[in-house]
């Protein structure tokens, strides 16, 4: 008997089987995505960490019994003034949120926030041992007074014009060496590109003595050429994605156009490029976000050039001038990395392919 | 060439021979303008791998029988194997040498085994929403390290989320990640940890080109879920572990950049972030001793050649490259 017609006559103890089934995977699921949403919530608390403390009040900070939401401690006003609320331990037992007016040692005068009307009540003992209640209010004045203090207009303008000029070098450079490799044969080619793949693994401090040292006596430190002149020279990371794309494209329409008397470079301009778009935008995204999160770079060739400093290096210095403000901090941290956080969201898929791309396939 | 791990598996593998025998074959015309056009694509590399790899890269190892500082007060002489020498010497070395050592045995293999795990999860048929999920791990990647350390440097702090966390399980005194020399390292696990999105990227798409048959084979044969991981997961899986381990050995040997900014450079807490990269760039841009730096940097170019060398031994009849003719 087919099992169709199993299925059609009806087998009771396999409709058990299968509800059975369906109840148990019903729970591994459950099981499954809750401990991994768990895993992932702790995973990405630091940017709510991150973005709660960027809006905090610097006396929330320093107080060991603060709420985790951004809060100041309440307050009353009362008469034209505004007074601290404590949290007042009655004699009847109760506790009420009462403002306090006037400080004493042994005993202070309070008025109630529900019931101004009745006047001041007298309360004995000391309201330094009293807990304050806190409100919820976020200090957005922090971004104004960051925005201010470290010229952010300057350190953001520099960021981008600097991973927009490396961005465009790079896909340049790495499009023709990576078409090179992709469509020509010569002599050398396998031992060439073996050598490009090779420089991934050369520890950038064994380039970098002489580097920084021809550099120094040429007189670009302090200038942007360091950083960008070498995005003109292709790498071998992008070199190797686009290689490896351009690989996947079918030849036919490049002989056709060669047929047609299309020359190389109007081939890879017309024929090859068009095709290719997916991966160039990849690399564009790639270079930008990496250029945009370089810090090593200009930390040593532009220490001491403010004007010139992206927002990485301007970071690190003001965390370290303002590490009593953890705030600002945090302020400038959001501000810096808004913007790739931006692009990741909405191209997330560029980047999830061009990384499976030089991670797994060849 | 059609193995799975991408640029690292095909360097030990190329032959000589095959590749310069194609240039001692006359070559038609057309072949050569073809040679001729190909070479002139690549020349922004040849050019650039000239000018900021290979002669830095020479110039460097001539740095190191030298005398040079950026300075240079003494005059400009060849000091043979001085710098060398010095080196073996230097306490300072050493100790840092052993603290990158100590973190990489603490680094690597959480590096390697925790986006395996989390992708085997992501690849579960039993997870709901794995497409937001995978969005989301990814997300920290691309986070400006120096203001995911920042963050991480407050979330570690002695009353930070973590301790406060800890607190409410349950432990009572919870380390002081911080400024404890035997929790450092733990504290920059962590921050390392939060940047794994690529990893698990690639282990999803390594997981993903499994064939299924294979698990349809382990099921028949009555295989349960443990030992279709170790003998049908793991080996097929074994490229990729085996990329993301070089690759690892590599950055882990270079690791200073982290420290640098949580610790301003100083290596608190008691030297455990004097990392053997941290103290080659001070002997380079604080003390500007151009020549003894020089020599740091080919001694970490050795030790890393040296490392990869023996793990691409290690590893052959290990790695199992299932597109392998």
């Amino acid at each position: 008997m087919s099992a169709a017609a199993t299925y059609a006559q009806g087998d009771p103890g396999a409709t058990a089987r299968r509800r059975r089934r369906t109840a148990a995977e019903w729970t591994r699921t459950a099981i499954v995505t809750t401990a991994f949403a768990a895993v992932l919530i702790a995973f990405l608390s630091p940017l709510a960490f991150s973005a709660l403390l960027s809006v905090k009040s610097p006396a929330q900070v320093t107080e060991a019994n603060a709420p985790i939401l951004p809060s100041d401690p309440a307050t009353y006003d009362y008469n034209g003034q505004t007074y601290p609320v404590y949290y007042v331990p009655l004699p009847d037992g109760t506790t009420r949120e009462l403002a306090l007016v006037k400080k004493g040692r042994a005993s202070s005068d309070f008025v109630d926030p529900a019931n101004p009307g009745a006047g001041t009540i007298t309360w004995q003992g000391s309201w330094r041992n009293l807990d304050q209640p806190w409100k919820v209010s976020p200090h957005w004045d922090n971004y104004a007074n960051v925005w201010g203090l470290i010229d952010f207009p300057r350190a953001l303008f520099n960021t981008v014009a600097l991973a927009l000029i490396g961005t465009i070098g790079t896909v340049l450079s790495c499009t023709l060496v990576a078409y090179g490799f992709a469509r020509f044969r010569f002599p050398g080619r396998g031992l060439l590109f073996t050598i490009l793949l090779a420089t991934i693994f050369l520890p950038g401090a064994v380039t970098l003595i002489p580097t920084y040292t021809i550099f120094v006596k040429i007189g670009w430190v302090g200038t942007w050429l360091p950083l960008l002149v070498p995005a003109f020279f292709a790498n071998a990371y992008d070199v190797f994605l686009l290689r490896q794309y351009f690989l996947t494209i079918p030849r036919d329409l490049d002989e056709a156009a060669m047929i047609d008397g299309a020359g190389a470079f109007r081939i890879l301009r017309s024929v090859v490029l068009p095709q290719a778009l997916p991966v160039i935008v990849a690399v564009s995204l790639f270079t930008f976000v990496y250029a945009w999160n370089d810090f090593f770079g200009p930390l040593i060739y532009l220490s001491g050039q403010r004007e010139l400093q992206p927002l990485q290096v301007v970071l690190a210095n003001f965390s370290g001038i303002y590490y009593k403000n953890p705030s600002f901090i945090q302020v400038g941290n959001m501000l810096t990395l808004g913007i790739p956080v931006v692009l990741f969201i909405l191209f997330q898929r560029v980047f999830i392919r061009g990384i499976v791309i030089t991670g797994v396939e060849k | 060439m059609n193995q799975l791990p991408g640029a690292t598996a095909a360097l030990p593998r190329v032959r000589l021979r095959r590749l310069l025998r194609r240039s001692s074959r006359p070559m038609s015309p057309l072949a050569r303008r073809e040679a001729r056009q190909g070479l002139l694509f690549i020349s922004p590399w040849i050019v650039g791998f000239l000018a900021f790899t290979l002669f830095p890269m020479v110039a460097t190892l001539a740095f190191t029988f030298l005398n040079i500082t950026l300075a240079q007060e003494t005059p400009l002489r060849f000091v043979g194997l001085d710098n060398y020498v010095r080196m073996l010497g230097d306490q300072h070395v050493w100790q840092s040498l052993g603290v990158t050592i100590r973190f990489a045995i603490l680094w690597l293999p959480t590096s390697i085994i925790v986006p395996f795990v989390v992708a085997l999860g992501l690849n579960s048929k039993y997870l709901r929403g794995a497409g937001i999920m995978r969005t989301l791990f990814f997300l920290p990647y691309v986070v400006p390290f120096v203001a995911g350390v920042l963050v991480w440097e407050q979330m570690l702090t002695d009353d930070g989320w973590i301790n406060t966390f800890l607190n409410l399980i349950g432990v009572a005194n919870p380390p002081s990640w911080l400024f404890d020399a035997g929790w450092i390292y733990p504290a920059l696990v962590f921050i390392g940890i939060w940047g794994i999105g690529a990893g698990i990227v690639i282990n999803l798409a390594g997981l993903r080109g499994i064939p299924t048959e294979l698990y349809e084979a382990a099921r028949i044969d009555g295989a349960g879920a443990w030992a279709t991981l170790r003998n049908v997961t793991i080996p097929m899986m074994s490229p990729i572990i085996f990329y993301t381990l070089i690759l690892g050995v590599v950055d882990v040997l270079q690791y200073f950049l982290v420290p640098l900014v949580l610790k301003n450079g100083t290596g608190e807490p008691a030297g455990s972030t004097n990392f053997y990269n941290l103290n080659l760039y001070q002997t380079f841009f604080t003390f500007q001793e151009m020549s003894y730096g020089a020599t740091l940097a080919w001694f970490l170019f050795a030790i890393t050649l040296f490392v990869t060398l023996v793990l691409f031994v290690l590893a052959r009849g290990r790695v199992f490259y299932a597109g392998e003719r």
